[in-house]
């Protein structure tokens, strides 16, 4: 099958440009991961990021055939009509939006300025009780949804309120990180959680386009965590 | 949290909120006229100039302008700060913008005072 890379080296290359790669699949539905081992094998310059390869630590993050995905738990037969059989070539570039580094090594520095924006811990000022702060089953099914995040940064960097604005929009990664403390019953910094959100552009460039909810390799759901933020603003706004 | 700050509501909750008001409002204007177009039958300059100058509908025409105004506003101040930035225009950005946003807000106002004449002068 064909495999095209972006390749970019910002030391000895002017531009960016596509590789062209054959890889003998032999038939089998391999992960994309699999594939990059493969061409890996080939040309020992191509760099990409990888590291669990099971989709829990967020390395491989890249843009297969146009859509986001991680690489490690994305099959052949998932990333595009035709792939698997060979009709199309499979097409791997760098997470969009985000600089790069080198080939498919993308610098997440803005993603994780947002994500600190968040203060993405526990804050609560009362005295710590003796063993530690208890959660009903209720209380704590309420962060289910949004605790599971691994910041691969595959929705924030498919959201274009994130590619125009990177520095003022937080993205719907830092967003979703964002509920999932005003949604702690052991945070009890709500209010000043809330007051960082209220201006045009931290939360409110959402335009609700769902494209962090098709591509999140976790199934979660960003845009729903960003709308009960929006109510709890309005709920305190007016 | 970003502080500055030139859209409508001077907070992103207030744009928020003036935005899908203001979309209520021409909804509900459009379905009513579409609905006072189907049941009115044969319509003559009499019967129209009658209805446009009651008192109901200058309220509502009213309304409508400053809607369709704030709309206007709010997602065109998206749009400016969205694509007229650094990233398509460099260092000229900020004044690229500002002309694009003195532009705008100029044909708005324009077009309220030039509607509320309308709405009211009673010619």
């Amino acid at each position: 099958m064909k495999v095209s890379i972006y390749r970019y080296n910002p030391e000895t290359d002017r531009e960016p440009s596509m590789k062209e790669y054959e890889v003998d699949t032999q038939g089998k539905d391999l992960m994309v991961l699999d594939i990059l081992a493969l061409v890996k094998e080939q040309d020992q310059s191509m760099a990409y990021r990888r590291s669990c390869r099971e989709g829990v630590c967020g390395s491989d993050g890249m843009n297969m055939n146009g859509k986001n995905g991680l690489a490690c738990i994305t099959p052949l037969s998932q990333v595009a009509p035709g792939v698997l059989e060979g009709k199309k070539p499979l097409i791997l570039r760098p997470l969009p939006g985000l600089p790069v580094i080198r080939d498919l090594v993308v610098d997440m520095g803005m993603f994780y300025n947002q994500y600190e924006k968040v203060q993405p811990y526990l804050q609560n000022n009362t005295p710590a009780p003796a063993i530690e702060r208890l959660q009903s089953p209720e209380e704590r099914a309420k962060i289910d949804g949004l605790y599971e995040c691994i910041l691969c940064a595959c929705c924030s960097t498919s959201c274009p309120s994130f590619w125009w604005n990177p520095d003022k929009f937080l993205g719907p990664a830092a967003l979703l990180q964002s509920y999932r403390f005003l949604a702690d019953s052991r945070d009890n910094a709500t209010e000043e959680r809330l007051s960082k959100l209220d201006d045009p552009f931290s939360l409110f460039r959402c335009h609700g386009i769902m494209n962090c909810v098709s591509v999140c390799p976790k199934g979660l759901n960003p845009t729903r965590a960003i709308g009960h933020i929006r109510s709890m603003l309005l709920e305190r706004g007016i | 949290m970003v502080t500055p700050v030139t859209s409508l509501g001077r907070n992103g909750l207030y744009d928020w909120l003036i935005q899908r008001v203001s979309a209520v409002i021409i909804g509900v204007y459009l379905i009513g006229m579409l609905g006072y177009l189907m049941v009115s039958g044969d319509l003559d300059y009499g019967s129209w100039k009658s209805f446009m100058g009651s008192i109901c509908m200058q309220i509502a025409n009213t309304l409508l302008v400053i809607a369709v105004a704030a709309h206007t506003w709010v997602g065109l101040w998206g749009v400016t700060t969205d694509y007229l930035t650094s990233l398509t225009f460099g260092k000229a950005a900020t004044g690229v913008r500002l002309i694009a946003q003195v532009a705008i807000a100029l044909a708005l106002v324009v077009y309220l005072l030039w509607g509320l004449v309308l709405i009211w002068g009673g010619a």
